[in-house]
């Protein structure tokens, strides 16, 4: 079956098409959300994209988690949907709760856009499955609030728990641990700040990213063998 | 009911980095200024609330800051609230 994805598209939304373009080239089905929707349309999977939603005013990601849209990926986060953040998309996620800790501003003040090896520490998440633990991937970062950090008690639930999803093999930006992106406790949800989405095709620089869209497909694809029968029961 | 002005003032928390301070403590030098140090950039929200009281009003501000206004992974605050003066014109 071809699994259908919900991109959500917040006012400052810029990557939703990459998205949508890698998720097509590898056999999946791109469905824009917008963000006053108030249900997902039974998409099999939704992901967060990166930009600067609602102008990252306050902070990033504070106004877009209210979005009446945020309402319906939280429920279907909690019912274990497969949900990824990427880049801005994370931040969201992080100022929603559906991820612990946040992201502060880069170490050095600067502004980060660069390729980088990133090393995949757990295969068993909705961005990882086709991967293998202890892969290098080259995934490009474009970001400047991509610093990860939390608490003490946090990190130690996270390694604990083998949350940490990805880290930097040369850390860009500060990020505690090296942590480029984690899971949810239920290993469904998934942010990192680099952009696998740019990074499907050589001809992009790195085809690298294709394993992680293809995971996503496929917890997609699991997702919607389990639960869809059950919903059209129901 | 009342009207308070509210002055938050919203600061990292120890540990989490300030990179405009940071960089503002390095160009004040080149000024001539070598005196100065642990300079922080925050920020500042001003805002009239209305409430019964001014423990009401502060317990919504406590509740503003905790769900919208910072993120208390990486920001603290302190809230200055003051009785508003009458607006001049009001009906």
């Amino acid at each position: 079956m071809t699994a259908r994805v919900g991109i959500v598209v917040f006012p400052g939304s810029n990557c939703e098409m990459d998205v949508a373009w890698a998720v097509e080239t590898l056999g999946g089905e791109p469905q824009l959300l917008f963000h006053d929707e108030e249900n997902l349309r039974g998409v099999d999977t939704v992901v967060l994209p990166g930009g600067f939603a609602h102008g990252d005013y306050l902070r990033t990601g504070a106004i877009a988690r209210f979005s009446p849209v945020m309402d319906a990926v939280k429920e279907f986060a909690a019912a274990g949907g497969p949900v990824v953040g990427i880049c801005n998309g994370f931040q969201v996620l992080t100022e929603a709760g559906l991820l612990p800790g946040a992201l502060q501003k880069n170490a050095g003040l600067r502004f980060v856009c660069d390729t980088v090896d990133l090393r995949v520490e757990t295969a068993t998440t909705s961005l990882t499955l086709e991967a293998t633990a202890g892969d290098v991937l080259r995934i490009p970062i474009n970001h400047f609030e991509g610093n990860y950090v939390c608490d003490a008690e946090t990190l130690a639930r996270l390694r604990g728990d083998d949350r940490i999803v990805v880290r930097y093999v040369d850390n860009p930006n500060g990020s505690l641990d090296d942590i480029a992106g984690i899971c949810s406790e239920g290993r469904n949800v998934v942010g990192l700040m680099p952009h696998p989405e740019r990074a499907c095709e050589p001809v992009l620089g790195s085809g690298d990213g294709a394993v992680m869209i293809r995971s996503l497909l496929a917890a997609a694809s699991d997702w919607a063998e389990r639960e869809q029968p059950r919903a059209a029961v129901s | 009911m009342a009207r308070f002005t509210v002055r938050i003032d919203v600061t990292h928390k120890p540990g989490i980095l300030d990179p405009q301070g940071a960089q503002v403590e390095r160009a004040l030098p080149a000024l001539g200024w070598s005196n100065v140090s642990q300079v922080e950039v925050g920020k500042s929200i001003h805002l009239v609330v209305e409430a019964e009281s001014e423990a009401a009003a502060r317990a919504q501000v406590d509740e503003m800051c905790a769900r919208l206004l910072t993120n208390p992974v990486l920001e603290e605050y302190t809230a200055e609230i003051e009785l508003a003066p009458a607006e001049e014109g009001a009906a």
